[in-house]
Order: C-alpha cells, then sequence, then structure tokens
C-alpha cells in the first residue's frame, strides 16, 4: 500500500489522463463543498437562534392566569383567575431550593408617561429587584430596583433606553421626574435589553409602588422565575420541566382550577421552548448531512463510473500483466489505491475550499437567525473519514473485476 | 522440463463444443529450442496458452519442470507465470505510457524485487539486446524490432525456465525477424529452454526441432539442422 513504486504507477496513470482525473475529482470536490457549505450554514443557525434565545434567561419559567374552561368543585367555567402576592410568597416558599431569581409582575400597558412636554405611550411594571435577571436587561446607567424601594413603597423608576431616547433625547435621565399616568416617578436608571428596541419599552417600577399607586391592591398579573444553573442542558430541561410542573399543580389546587384546564394557570417554560427548537435544529442538521452525503453519493458513484471505465480501457494491460505474473491482490490494490487517492485529494480539495468560503463570507452575513457560520474540527475530520471510506467503496468494484479479468482473453489480438 | 500427455481442450460455442486439442503428447528437454507449426485452427495457439498457464487443459497432463500444473488458483497460477515463464507476443504487449527499463522491470517487481536491484537487472537485459541506449524511451518511440527486442528483455528480466514466443516475427519484415530470431537463438545458446509458435518455415528452420499439429493432434515431430540467423544478417 505504501510502497513508492505504486505511488509511481498511481502518477503515471492519473498524468496520462490529466482532464479525466480532474473531472472525476471534481464531481467529489463539489460533493464535499456542498456538504461543508451546509454543515456551516446549518451551524450559522444555530448560532443565530442561540442569540435570539439571549434576549431573555434561557432559564425561566413564567406563570400566567386567563379564564377557566372547565368546571371543577362546584366552580362554572369562565372564571377568571387572578394571581395575588399571597401567591408569590407561597410559591417562592414551596419552591425556594429550585429557584434561582424570582419576580411577581404588575404592569399596564398603554400608559401615558411624558417628561416636561416630551410624551409617549410605553407598558409600566412594578417588579422585584430579581426581575432584572429574568429579562437579561443590561444597566447603562444608575441601577434597577432594589429591596428598598420596595421596602419604602419610593416612587422610582427604571426607563429603557427606548423610552429615555424618546423622553429624554442626550439629557441625562437619572434624577429627573417623569410622569405616569400623570404622578411623578424619579429615574433611578436605564436599562438595555438584547431582546431589542420591543422589550426596551418598558418603565420598571417597585412592585409595591406600582400596586399601591395604580389601585393594584394585591394582584399580580404573572410570576417569573429562573431555576438554578444545572451542569448540562439536559439536566435543566429536566429541572425546569420539574419546576413548572410543580407550580401548576400547586397554584391548579390554591385556584381550585381543574387538572385538565389549561387556559386557568398556564407555566410557559423557556427551556422546553428551546428544546424544542434545538431538536428543530438538530433535525434540520441532521437533513443537511443527509443531503451533503446523497451529494458526495454521487460524486462518488461518479468516481466508480470512471474506474470502470479505466478498468475497460486498460483491460490490455492488466492481461499484460497478469501475464507476467501480477497476482490478483496487487491489481486490486492498484485500482483501489488510485480511486481512494483520487476522492481523497479531490474532497480535501472541496473542503478546503468550502472552509475557506465560509470563513471569507461567513462574517459578512448579518441576519437575526443567522450568525457565524462554522465547520469544527470533528465535522472536518469525520468527512475526510468518509471520504476514505467511499473512495474505498468507489474503487472496490471496478479493481474486482479488474482482477476477475483474464490474461488470455485480454491479450487475444483483436 | 516440460512433459505433455494426452492433453484434450474444447471450447464451447453456444450449444456445440469445438474440440481443438485432442490428446496432445509430447515433452521438451531442457535447452531444447522447439518451433510448434500448424495451419490456424491447427489448436498451436491454445497449446501454448496451455504451456503458459494463461489456459487449462480439460483432460490430461501437464508437467513443467517437475511440477504439475492443474487446478490452480489465480494468486498461485500468476506466481507459477511469473517463477517458471517467459512470454515473448506477435503484437509485443509492451505498456505503453512505461518507458523500456520500466517495462523490462515490471516482472521483477512482480516478483518483490527492491526498486535499485531491479532497474541494474533490467539494464542488463536490455544491454543484451543492444537496446541499453533506448531504456528511456516509450514503445512509441521505438521501431518494431526494437519494441519485440524489449519485450524479449522482459521475458528474460525474471529468469524462467522455458521463453514461449507466440508468432514473435509475426508483426516483422524479414530482416528484423532474422534479427529477432539471432537474438533468441543466442538466448538458447546460453542454454534457455524455448518454444516457438509459428507458421514461417524460415523461422522454423532456425530452431532445432518442429512440431507440426494438425486438426488438435501431432503429426509430426522432427529435429532439423539448425540454421543461424547470422548467416542472413
Amino acid at each position: 500500500m505504501f510502497s513508492l513504486d505504486r505511488w509511481q504507477e498511481i502518477f503515471q496513470t492519473l498524468s496520462k489522463n490529466k482532464l479525466r482525473a480532474f473531472l472525476t475529482g471534481l464531481s467529489v470536490s463539489s460533493g464535499i463543498f456542498i456538504l461543508v457549505i451546509l454543515l456551516g450554514v446549518s451551524r450559522g443557525m444555530q448560532n443565530g437562534i442561540e442569540k435570539e434565545f439571549q434576549q431573555d434567561a434561557v432559564t425561566e419559567v413564567e406563570v400566567w392566569t386567563g379564564t377557566t374552561t372547565v368546571g371543577y368543585k362546584g366552580m362554572n367555567p369562565g372564571r377568571r383567575v387572578q394571581l395575588e402576592n399571597e401567591d408569590y410568597e407561597y410559591t417562592t416558599q414551596k419552591f425556594g431550593d429550585q429557584i434561582d431569581s424570582k419576580s411577581g409582575y404588575f404592569g399596564r400597558w398603554g400608559a401615558i408617561i411624558n417628561y416636561k412636554k416630551e410624551n409617549g405611550s410605553y407598558e409600566f411594571a412594578g417588579v422585584h429587584p430579581d426581575f432584572q435577571k429574568v429579562e437579561n436587561a443590561t444597566i447603562i446607567s444608575g441601577r434597577f430596583i432594589n429591596a428598598s424601594d420596595i421596602e419604602g413603597n419610593d416612587k422610582v423608576a427604571v426607563i429603557g433606553n427606548r423610552v429615555k431616547l424618546d423622553l429624554f433625547k442626550d439629557k441625562d435621565p437619572i434624577g429627573e421626574y417623569i410622569n405616569i399616568s400623570k404622578v411623578p416617578f424619579k429615574v433611578v436608571g436605564v436599562y438595555t435589553d438584547p431582546g431589542g428596541e420591543r422589550e426596551e419599552t418598558r418603565v420598571y417600577l417597585p412592585l409595591t409602588t406600582a400596586q399601591r399607586v395604580f389601585n393594584g391592591k394585591n394582584q399580580l398579573r404573572m410570576l417569573s422565575f429562573t431555576i438554578k444553573p444545572a451542569a448540562t442542558f439536559d439536566e435543566a430541561v429536566q429541572n425546569a420541566a420539574f419546576l413548572s410542573d410543580g407550580l401548576e399543580k400547586s397554584l391548579k389546587q390554591r385556584h381550585l382550577v381543574s387538572p385538565d384546564d389549561t387556559s386557568g394557570i398556564r407555566v410557559f417554560d423557556t427551556l422546553e421552548e428551546a428544546k424544542r427548537i434545538y431538536d428543530l435544529l438538530s433535525y434540520i442538521d441532521l437533513f443537511f448531512w443527509i443531503v451533503g452525503i446523497c451529494t458526495i453519493i454521487a460524486g462518488v458513484v461518479g468516481v466508480g463510473n470512471i474506474m470502470l471505465i479505466v478498468v475497460k480501457e486498460r483491460t490490455k494491460e492488466i492481461g499484460i500483466r497478469k501475464a507476467i505474473g501480477a497476482q490478483p491482490m496487487s491489481i486490486i490494490g492498484m485500482i483501489l489505491q488510485e480511486a481512494v487517492f483520487v476522492t481523497f485529494v479531490a474532497g480535501f480539495f472541496g473542503l478546503f475550499a468550502g472552509l475557506l468560503l465560509l470563513e471569507v463570507v461567513g462574517p459578512q452575513i448579518q441576519s437575526d437567525f443567522f450568525a457565524n457560520p462554522e465547520v469544527d474540527m470533528n465535522v472536518a475530520l469525520s468527512t475526510i473519514v468518509i471520504l476514505i471510506i467511499a473512495g474505498a467503496l468507489a474503487g472496490f468494484f471496478p479493481a474486482y473485476r479488474a482482477a476477475k479479468i483474464k490474461p488470455i482473453i485480454a491479450l487475444r489480438d483483436e | 522440463m516440460i512433459e505433455i500427455k494426452d492433453l484434450h481442450k474444447s471450447y464451447k460455442m453456444g450449444s456445440n463444443s469445438l474440440h481443438v486439442l485432442k490428446g496432445i503428447n509430447f515433452s521438451v528437454k531442457e535447452g531444447d529450442f522447439v518451433s510448434i507449426m500448424g495451419s490456424s485452427g491447427s489448436g498451436k495457439s491454445t497449446l501454448l496458452n496451455i504451456l503458459g498457464i494463461l489456459d487449462e487443459a480439460d483432460k490430461g497432463e501437464y508437467w513443467l519442470d517437475g511440477v504439475l500444473i492443474k487446478n490452480l488458483n489465480e494468486k498461485v497460477a500468476a506466481q507459477y507465470r511469473n517463477k517458471f515463464l517467459g512470454f515473448i507476443f506477435q503484437s509485443f504487449n509492451l505498456i505503453n505510457y512505461k518507458s523500456a527499463l520500466e517495462n523490462v522491470s515490471l516482472p521483477l517487481y512482480y516478483q518483490g524485487v527492491k526498486s535499485k536491484e531491479r532497474t541494474e537487472k533490467a539494464m542488463h537485459y536490455l544491454d543484451k539486446v543492444g537496446l541499453a541506449s533506448w531504456s528511456h524511451h516509450t514503445p512509441n518511440e521505438l521501431s518494431g524490432g526494437q519494441k519485440q527486442r524489449v519485450a524479449i528483455a522482459r521475458a528474460l528480466a525474471s529468469d524462467p525456465k522455458v521463453l514461449l514466443a507466440d508468432e514473435p516475427t509475426g508483426a516483422l519484415d524479414s530482416k528484423t525477424s532474422y534479427e529477432v530470431m539471432e537474438i533468441i537463438q543466442n538466448i538458447n545458446d546460453e542454454g534457455k529452454t524455448i518454444i516457438v509458435v509459428t507458421h514461417e518455415h524460415d523461422i522454423a528452420q532456425m530452431t532445432k526441432r518442429i512440431v507440426h499439429l494438425k486438426d488438435g493432434l501431432v503429426t509430426d515431430d522432427t529435429a532439423v539442422n539448425q540454421i543461424r540467423a547470422s548467416a542472413y544478417v
């Protein structure tokens, strides 16, 4: 296999048929090239979606309420379920060991907020200090709502960057007063959210203040939690599912909602969503692999075909070789090695071209669901292994046929 | 060296079979120089193919240097061909994209001889047929006679027991034919056993013994007074 003479023979026959060798190689090259590009695109989509998920903490679990659809324990369907502060205290106590950060949420959409003459319609929300972590929000200046704001029912507000740009333009808003539905609040911080503009049009207030000022009594629109960090993604998914299950069961019990009801109490598990999309991504990945491998197969069949022609063309030569003492194995080896060599070199070239394209064009692409297409080393290595196997397969049948050639027939003068 | 007893061979041609060899008996001693003659269809090429282990007889025995040649698998057949036999063909059968030197060293390659030794030996045999200065030319740069001389060198390279020549001068004009025959005679003078298939009488007269085949049987087997090819050149 590694004898120098064999290699010399291969180079000799290849250089005798440069065009044919080139065209054969081209089919394999383009197969590998397409595979690499597809895998790079798949990875790009994965990266893009991962980026999208960063807008909220990925480990978030939210509880919402609605109207019941199923009658239960003497209660009629169509009843509105309302979360209250007691639910927050009850759940944070009961599930404290699973929860990392926690917050209640009381808010209203479309509140008129103004600073001097500038005004706009925004959502305001009373939250706990942990909500910053739940939302994945980053403070640009000042601070977020803190425990003493809650304690003292302080009239302070943390505004989103969009709100700041709308109302304050270039002015520093910290320490200024804004009116929310004509009630003045002091701005203590500005935040930005990786979720983009939509998530930056909110104004956060201390939960207690919001409930008191805007007549919320002890009502909550939503409970938000994040789970404790887990070692692996799958473990996190499991923990999140366990928590959301527990939350749903115990809150349904507290509010007399049937276990079969799907809209009275709803628990939204971001991880579950994430997992679904990751699953989808892995299917897309698999699909790309299949498409890519089919392209390679097409290329390899091409190589096999050409090798068959080569064998046919060299029938006489093979007959001569056999007559002067070539053993069947050495003929098989000769054809096989040529096929593997052609596929390998051509495939390597395709791999290289694909990687180069991803490297050059990849960073230019700017899109929401697409970022940094790339192919990692493992994938590159496995395509090379595929190539060697494919080359061997492509060469095997022609080689076998060559070994079967009878010298007496091959040498017959025509 | 060669011992053949009651050799039969027939070919299937569709539904009927063609009986080509109908019980051949003959033997060749070491150092002998035999020509096999016969009209086309007499079975002389079939006989040579069997002698060359390129084909196998249906019935009968074939002993080559004390070894019974029967039911060989491809691998062993290839080994025997390489070890015992050297072939010279009418159409030379050189590999076109290889130089004369590479062609001659090919049997040695299949014997597993190392590259350096291979080149030395091949050069030696090329020199013997007078083509040392042509060693790096490919066959299509050589004349017919030169090609056949390269083929002879190749047949000699593996130092075989028997040299089998199938119409070695069939594609050559008479002058080159005699040149080639002179080389073959010289090889025989050195003690190599040679069997030549031919239908040219003057070529047959240059061997030491003529075997006539007719319809698959030996009809005549006579020793001749060898005519030296050098007399013509």
